[in-house]
């Protein structure tokens, strides 16, 4: 009898944990089919809203954006329907207000339409429907006629402060009347293990906006997971060199409460034969994981490629809801998504680096930011098709449940950390109703 | 006399200055998918042997502190930059695959 020959599994590259598997390494996810009902519910998203958006800490600038003694900015949370306003005081403090006069309700600070959002430097607020006017603490300093109102107390009608804190020089708020942790707290130590990372370096900034016409989580999920690249990015790598049916696999991943990060590994692109780059990239050094060389950071924190990978490519770490950062070698990415609808969002990306030096550096920073462009689109303009065969799927096709592999474990992890938000939040509210 | 664009070492990219001297991402982009693949490709075979050269040249001057028609080149290697993802990478003005969606640049270092 002939010997039975069994194919030999797909060897991988990169080691993985005792459990063969990344997701059974974390077995509180399971490895079972997923439901994206999250994505397509429109009740979901109002529950989102209370139990994420108006609890946890978000991120919505960096201290660069309030340089100074009166430097402000306002930033649109339409998913937690509130507007906000974040300034330097007189102490040097960043602290974040809700903008909102307290005189008859009126948006305080706008400049050429109420809806959109403004920056700035002011040595004082002052509403422009009755003039009234705040100071950069938030106390209010004048009421125009003040001897008829009544029994007016200006020292209790100071702007509303929304809990406020800086982490690494990202500026977080937190919408929780008393927020459940600080903001460390909440951030974890894979997160806060990236405390010293030169973030303050990287000021030269690429900023991009968009509205999506779709979930908030499908954008994120296109983004924490590689498997999709060797498909929807195929152009990545030039026609010559590209091998039909190669996948990708990640090198490390790692989860921390709600947050989750994921490695890739492997030979830099331009280490390679040039026949991998296109020529646009050899000329300018530069393309689609950035510049070739940046100026060197020194010594780099422990939290970055916390999986030892060598040679590491790129960090990309997921912070619970909606930023992400992705560092390069010497630059960085910032995503983040702001839900408008249960199936709408607006998404920002931010390409950060240091400061070019000469005209060739600044080319090299535009290649990488037409790049990123370029790729970017490609994940965009396939989420209206997610968006709505999804639904189709919910509503009529009576699909329910999706296969999600080892490579898509922040996927799993995504909706798994977004429906634990949830529940909580439910659980809350029973227990306040049970009272 | 005909005013120029480009600093005259460049005369042969003259004539593609007024189109493709565009100050923003947005114009360059949106320049871009209007363009026939033809005129992409022209424009890209005649700048991107010129590209080395163009570098040097505005790179004698501090980033700061470039001429007029410096940055006017440079603004010309940013098309390039811009057309070379049409014809190297899709072969077409579009991203492959990018269906309707937009992302709009709304802040970059100048210049």
């Amino acid at each position: 009898m002939s010997k039975v020959v069994h194919e030999p599994a797909t060897p991988h590259r990169w080691p993985r944990p005792p459990e063969g598997t990344w997701t059974q390494h974390y077995p509180e996810l399971g490895t079972s089919m997923m439901s994206f009902e999250d994505s397509v519910s429109p009740e979901f998203f109002e529950l989102e809203r209370e139990a994420i958006f108006k609890r946890a800490w978000l991120n919505v600038g960096r201290v660069e954006q309030v340089p100074k003694t009166g430097s402000y900015f306002t930033k649109e949370l339409d998913v937690a329907r509130a507007s906000i306003i974040v300034v330097r005081d007189r102490d040097g403090a960043v602290n974040a207000f809700h903008n909102v006069c307290r005189h008859r309700g009126n948006k305080l600070v706008w400049n050429e339409f109420p809806r959109a959002e403004t920056s700035g430097t002011c040595r004082q607020f002052t509403c422009k429907y009755h003039g009234w006017r705040y100071g950069l603490d938030g106390g209010l300093n004048f009421v125009q006629q003040e001897a008829e109102f009544f029994d007016l107390d200006k020292a209790e009608l100071g702007l509303s402060p929304v809990h406020c804190e800086v982490w690494a020089g990202f500026i977080f708020v937190n919408l929780d009347a008393t927020p459940r942790q600080t903001l460390r707290e909440f951030l974890g130590p894979m997160i806060t293990d990236l405390d010293g990372y030169p973030f303050d370096k990287m000021t030269e900034w690429y900023e991009f906006s968009a509205d999506n016409q779709s979930n908030w989580k499908l954008f994120a999920d296109a983004f924490q997971e590689y498997y999709h690249v060797p498909g929807l990015h195929s152009q990545q790598v030039p026609s010559a060199v590209r091998t039909p049916g190669k996948g990708f696999e990640c090198a490390h991943f790692q989860v921390d409460g709600p947050h989750r990060m994921v490695s890739t590994g492997g030979a830099r692109r331009w280490t390679m034969p040039p026949e991998f780059m296109y020529p646009i990239e050899r000329v300018t050094r530069s393309g689609l994981v950035g510049p070739w060389e940046s100026p060197e950071l020194g010594e780099l924190p422990k939290g970055l490629n916390p999986g030892r990978i060598e040679p590491w490519g790129i960090d990309n770490f997921q912070i619970f809801p909606n930023i992400e950062i992705l560092i390069y070698h010497g630059w960085y990415l910032l995503y983040r998504y702001w839900p408008t609808s249960y199936n709408s969002h607006r998404f920002e990306g931010m390409l950060c680096f240091q400061p070019a030096r000469t005209v060739r550096e600044r080319v090299e920073h535009e290649v990488a930011s037409v790049v990123f462009k370029e790729f970017a689109l490609q994940d965009a303009g396939m989420l209206t098709g997610t968006q709505t065969a999804l639904e189709s799927a919910y509503r009529t096709a009576g699909l329910t449940e999706f296969p999600v592999n080892d490579q898509e474990i922040l996927v799993r992890h995504f909706h798994k950390a977004v429906a634990d938000w949830v529940d909580v939040y439910r659980h809350d509210l029973a227990g306040t109703d049970a009272r | 006399m005909t005013q120029t664009m480009l600093p005259p070492a460049f005369a042969d990219l003259e004539r593609f200055a007024l189109t493709w001297c565009l100050k923003t991402e947005s114009e360059r982009y949106a320049r871009r998918l209007a363009s026939p693949m033809q005129e992409l490709i022209d424009f890209y075979d005649a700048c991107f042997p010129r590209v080395e050269d163009a570098l040097a040249y505005c790179d004698k001057f501090p980033l700061e502190e470039l001429p007029e028609d410096a940055i006017h080149l440079l603004h010309l290697v940013y098309s390039l930059v811009m057309v070379a993802m049409a014809v190297e990478i899709f072969q077409q003005p579009k991203p492959v695959d990018s269906a309707d969606a937009e992302l709009a640049r709304v802040c970059a270092p100048w210049p």
